[in-house]
C-alpha cells in the first residue's frame, strides 16, 4: 500500500508546478490551468488526510468535491474575463496589462 | 387757531424760511431780490402772530405749554413754550426789528455773491431768538443761547474772505463761549440743585427759600457770566467793537434785537433768583456800571461811525445790567425795548451812510444832511432818542433807570449813571455833527426805498415807542411788565428828569460847542491829557492786555503742546507702529519658514515616502501574487526558524 508520505509529496510537487505556472505564464488561460493544478494538488492532500488520518469520517472527500465545484464557477469566472480582456484588447497576456494601479 | 400753536409758530416759520432758503435759495434769483422773500414772509408771519400774541397776553391771556421730549434719570426735559408779558414784549422788539432789518437788507446786500446765503442764516438767527425768548426751561434757553452765538458768528464771518471779519467772527464765538461756559455751570448747578429745569418751578423754589443764599449767589453770578459774554458786558465785551467787520444791518440786528439782547433777556427771565440775591444784584450792577461808563469814555473818541455805535451799544447794555441789578426790572427791559428801536435805526443809519460814501471814518465825512434826507433826519431822531431828550423814547426809559439807580440809594452808581448820560448825548452828537454837518466833502446819494423804508418806521418807532411808559399813565409797560403788582415807584419823579434832560443838554450842547462853532478846540483834550486820550483811544488797552495776557501765552503754550505731540505722543505711536510692523516681519518669517515649513515637509515626506512604495503596485498580477508566495513562505519560515 502506497504510503501517506507519496500522497503528499505527489501533491507538493503538483502544487509546485502550478505555483510555478501561474507565477510564470504569460498567457492568463494557461495561468488558469496552472490554478486548476493547484487546486488538484490541494484536493489530493484533503483525499490523503481523509483516507489515513481521518478514516472515521468522509469530511475530507466531501470537501474535495466541494473545492471542484467551486474550481468549476471560479473558471467559468475567470474565462469570462478573460474573453472580455481579449475583447477589449485582442490579447489575453498576463503582461499586458497593469492599468490596475496607482 | 389754538394761542400754543401760534406761539409754536413764531420760531417756526423763519426756521421753514431758512431750510427753505439754505436748499434751494441758489435756484431763486439774487438780481430782484427773490431769495429774501421767504425770510421776509415768514418775518412777517411771526410779527404778525407777534403782535396777535401781545394783544391776547394784555387781556391777560398766559401761553404756557410743555410737551415731554426724552427723560434722563429723573429728569425730564421738555419743550415748551411760555408767553408771559416779558417774553411778548421780546417778541415784539425781535420781530420788528427782525422784519425791518431783513426788508433793509435786501437794498444793503443787493449784489452780494451770497445773497441767499445771508437770508437764510438771518432767519435761523432770528429763529434762535425766538427760540430762545419762548424757552420755559433752562435747557431750551441754554440750546438757543448756543444758536444765537452760532449765528452770530456766522454773519460777522459773513464776508470770511476778508481775514479781519473771519477773525472778528472767530473772536465773537470764542469770547462768548468763555462767558456761556460760566452759563453751563450755572443752569447744571441749578438744575441738580432743584431736580428740574423749569423756570417756573426752580423761580418758585428760589422764592420760597429753598436754596441756600450762598448757592444762589454762585449760581446766578455763574449765569451772570453767560450775560456777560453774549452782552458784551465789561470783561468780555471785546468782541463787540470787532463784530462790526460783519454787514452793517446784521450789526443792526446783532446790537439791536438778537444777540446782546440775549444776555439782558436772559438776566430778566431769571430776575427772581438774582433779585433773590442781594451780592449777585449788587455784582450785576457793579459790571453794568462800570460798562456803561467805561464804554462812554470809549465812544467819545473813535473815528469809525460803526465803533462809535458799538461802545454806545455797550454803554447801552451796561445801562439796562445797572437797572436790572438795582431791583428796576422794568427799567432794564424798557430800555431794552427802546434802545432795540434807536440802535437798529443808528445802525441802519450808518449803514445807509457807508452805503453812500464808502466809508468808515468820520473825519472823512461831512455834510451829508443835504443830500441824505431821510438817513439824516432819521438820524438826528435816533441821537435825540439816545441822548435822552423828551418826548423821545430813550428818555422815558433812562428816566426809568435813573430812578432804579437812585431809589437802591448807591451814590456811586447813580453818579456812574449820570456821567455816563452826559457822555452819550456828547458822543452821539459829536457823530451827528461830523457826519451830517460842516462842509460837503466828497459825492454821496440817498439810499434806495427798501433801505429808506425801515428807517422811517423804525424813527417813528424811536419816536413813539417810549409812551408806553409814560409815568404818568395808568396802564403802563412797568404795570405790564410786573404783571399788575404795585412796584414800588409810582408817578413821575421830576428832580431825576429835570436833572437826565439837563445832562443831556450839557452833552448835546458840549458836542455843538466843539465840532459846530469851535469854541472848544477840537484836539484840546487830546493835546492837554495826551496819555488819558491815547488810554481812551486805544480802548484802555484791553484788547492789548488780553493779547499778552491771554492770547499770547495761550498760542505759545498751543505751540508747545502742538510739539510735544509731535515729538511725543506722534514719536510714541509711530514707534509703535514701527515696532509692530517689524515684530510683525519676524513672525511672518516664523510663519513661512517654520510653520508652513513644517507642514510642506510633512507633505514632502509624504510624497517621497509615496512614490518609493508606489514601486511596489506595479498592476501586474503575477507580481502580487509572487509577493504572496514569497510572504506566505517568510511566515512560514519564520515559524520554522523559531
Amino acid at each position: 500500500m502506497i504510503p501517506l508520505a507519496h500522497y503528499l509529496i505527489l501533491g507538493a510537487v503538483l502544487f509546485a508546478v502550478g505555483m510555478f505556472g501561474v507565477l510564470t505564464r504569460r498567457n492568463a488561460i494557461g495561468i488558469l490551468i496552472s490554478i486548476e493544478i493547484m487546486l488538484g494538488a490541494v484536493n489530493l492532500n484533503l483525499v490523503a488526510f481523509s483516507r489515513f488520518v481521518e478514516t472515521s469520517t468522509l469530511n475530507g472527500q466531501v470537501f474535495a468535491v466541494f473545492v471542484m465545484t467551486v474550481a468549476a464557477g471560479e473558471a467559468a469566472v475567470g474565462l469570462a474575463l478573460i474573453l472580455a480582456l481579449y475583447r477589449n484588447t485582442r490579447a489575453v497576456f498576463a503582461d499586458r496589462f497593469n492599468v490596475l494601479k496607482w | 387757531m389754538e394761542l400754543t400753536t401760534l406761539a409754536f409758530l413764531i420760531p417756526l416759520l423763519p426756521f421753514a424760511a431758512f431750510v427753505i432758503t439754505i436748499f434751494f435759495g441758489r435756484r431763486l434769483p439774487a438780481e430782484r431780490g427773490l431769495a429774501a422773500v421767504p425770510a421776509i414772509a415768514a418775518a412777517a408771519g411771526s410779527t404778525l402772530i407777534s403782535f396777535f400774541l401781545l394783544l391776547k397776553v394784555l387781556h391777560g391771556a398766559v401761553v404756557e405749554v410743555s410737551h415731554p421730549w426724552f427723560k434722563v434719570s429723573e429728569y425730564l426735559f421738555t419743550v415748551g413754550v411760555s408767553v408771559d408779558p416779558l417774553a411778548a414784549l421780546m417778541l415784539i422788539v425781535v420781530s420788528v426789528v427782525g422784519l425791518l432789518v431783513e426788508i433793509y437788507s435786501v437794498g444793503y446786500m443787493h449784489g452780494d455773491s451770497r445773497f441767499s446765503r445771508y437770508f437764510a442764516y438771518i432767519s435761523l438767527f432770528v429763529f434762535s431768538m425766538y427760540g430762545l425768548v419762548l424757552a420755559n426751561t433752562f435747557f431750551l434757553l441754554f440750546i438757543f443761547w448756543e444758536l444765537v452765538g452760532l449765528c452770530s458768528y456766522l454773519l460777522i464771518g459773513f464776508w470770511f474772505e476778508k481775514k479781519s471779519a473771519a477773525d472778528a467772527g472767530k473772536k465773537a464765538f470764542i469770547t462768548t463761549r468763555i462767558g456761556d461756559f460760566g452759563f453751563l455751570i450755572g443752569v447744571l448747578l441749578l438744575a441738580s440743585a432743584g431736580g428740574t429745569f423749569q423756570f417756573s418751578e426752580l423761580f418758585g423754589m428760589a422764592q420760597a427759600g429753598h436754596f441756600s443764599s450762598s448757592f444762589l449767589t454762585i449760581a446766578t453770578i455763574c449765569l451772570l457770566a453767560g450775560a456777560v459774554g453774549k452782552s458784551a458786558q465789561f470783561p468780555l465785551h471785546v468782541w463787540l467793537p470787532d463784530a462790526m467787520e460783519g454787514p452793517t444791518p446784521i450789526s443792526a440786528l446783532i446790537h439791536a434785537a438778537t444777540m446782546v439782547a440775549a444776555g439782558v433777556y436772559m438776566v430778566a427771565r431769571c430776575f427772581p433768583l438774582f433779585s433773590a440775591s442781594a451780592e449777585a444784584s449788587m455784582t450785576v450792577a457793579t459790571i453794568g456800571g462800570i460798562t456803561a461808563l467805561f464804554a462812554a469814555t470809549i465812544a467819545c473818541t473813535q473815528f469809525d461811525i460803526k465803533r462809535v455805535l458799538a461802545y454806545s451799544t455797550l454803554s447801552q447794555l451796561g445801562y439796562m445790567m445797572l437797572a436790572l441789578g438795582c431791583g428796576g426790572y422794568v427799567a432794564g427791559m424798557f430800555h431794552l425795548m427802546t434802545h432795540a428801536f434807536f440802535k437798529a435805526l443808528l445802525f441802519l443809519g450808518a449803514g445807509s451812510v457807508i452805503h453812500a460814501v464808502h466809508e468808515q471814518d468820520i473825519r472823512e465825512m461831512g455834510g451829508l444832511g443835504g443830500k441824505m434826507k431821510v438817513t439824516s433826519t432819521t438820524f438826528l431822531i435816533a441821537c435825540l432818542a439816545i441822548a435822552g431828550i423828551p418826548p423821545l423814547s430813550g428818555f422815558w426809559s433812562k428816566d426809568e433807570i435813573l430812578v432804579a439807580v437812585k431809589e437802591s440809594h448807591n451814590l456811586g452808581l447813580y453818579a456812574i449813571a449820570v456821567g455816563g448820560a452826559l457822555l452819550t448825548a456828547f458822543y452821539m452828537f459829536r457823530l451827528y455833527f461830523l457826519v451830517f454837518c460842516g462842509k460837503e466833502k466828497g459825492e454821496a446819494h440817498e439810499s434806495p426805498y427798501v433801505m429808506a423804508l425801515p428807517l422811517v418806521v423804525l424813527g417813528v418807532l424811536s419816536v413813539c415807542s417810549g409812551w408806553v411808559g409814560l409815568p404818568w399813565l395808568e396802564h403802563n409797560v412797568a404795570g405790564f411788565l410786573s404783571g399788575g403788582e404795585a412796584h414800588g415807584h409810582h408817578g413821575p419823579d421830576y428832580t431825576v428828569m429835570g436833572m437826565s434832560i439837563l445832562v443831556a443838554g450839557a452833552g448835546i450842547f458840549l458836542a455843538y460847542a466843539t465840532y459846530i462853532r469851535g469854541w472848544i478846540v477840537r484836539d484840546a483834550f487830546s493835546r492837554r491829557l495826551g496819555p488819558l486820550y491815547s488810554l481812551l483811544y486805544n480802548k484802555y488797552y484791553v484788547d492789548e492786555i488780553y493779547l499778552s495776557l491771554i492770547v499770547r501765552p495761550l498760542v505759545s503754550l498751543t505751540r508747545a503742546l502742538f510739539a510735544f505731540d509731535l515729538a511725543v505722543i506722534d514719536g510714541a505711536v509711530n514707534g509703535s507702529a514701527r515696532l509692530t510692523v517689524i515684530w510683525s516681519r519676524a513672525k511672518k518669517w516664523v510663519d513661512i519658514y517654520i510653520v508652513d515649513g513644517a507642514v510642506n515637509g510633512v507633505a514632502f515626506l509624504t510624497e517621497l515616502a509615496g512614490s518609493v512604495a508606489r514601486r511596489t503596485q506595479s498592476g501586474y498580477v503575477q507580481q502580487y501574487a509572487l509577493m504572496i508566495v514569497l510572504g506566505l513562505a517568510t511566515i512560514v519560515i519564520l515559524k520554522l526558524l523559531l
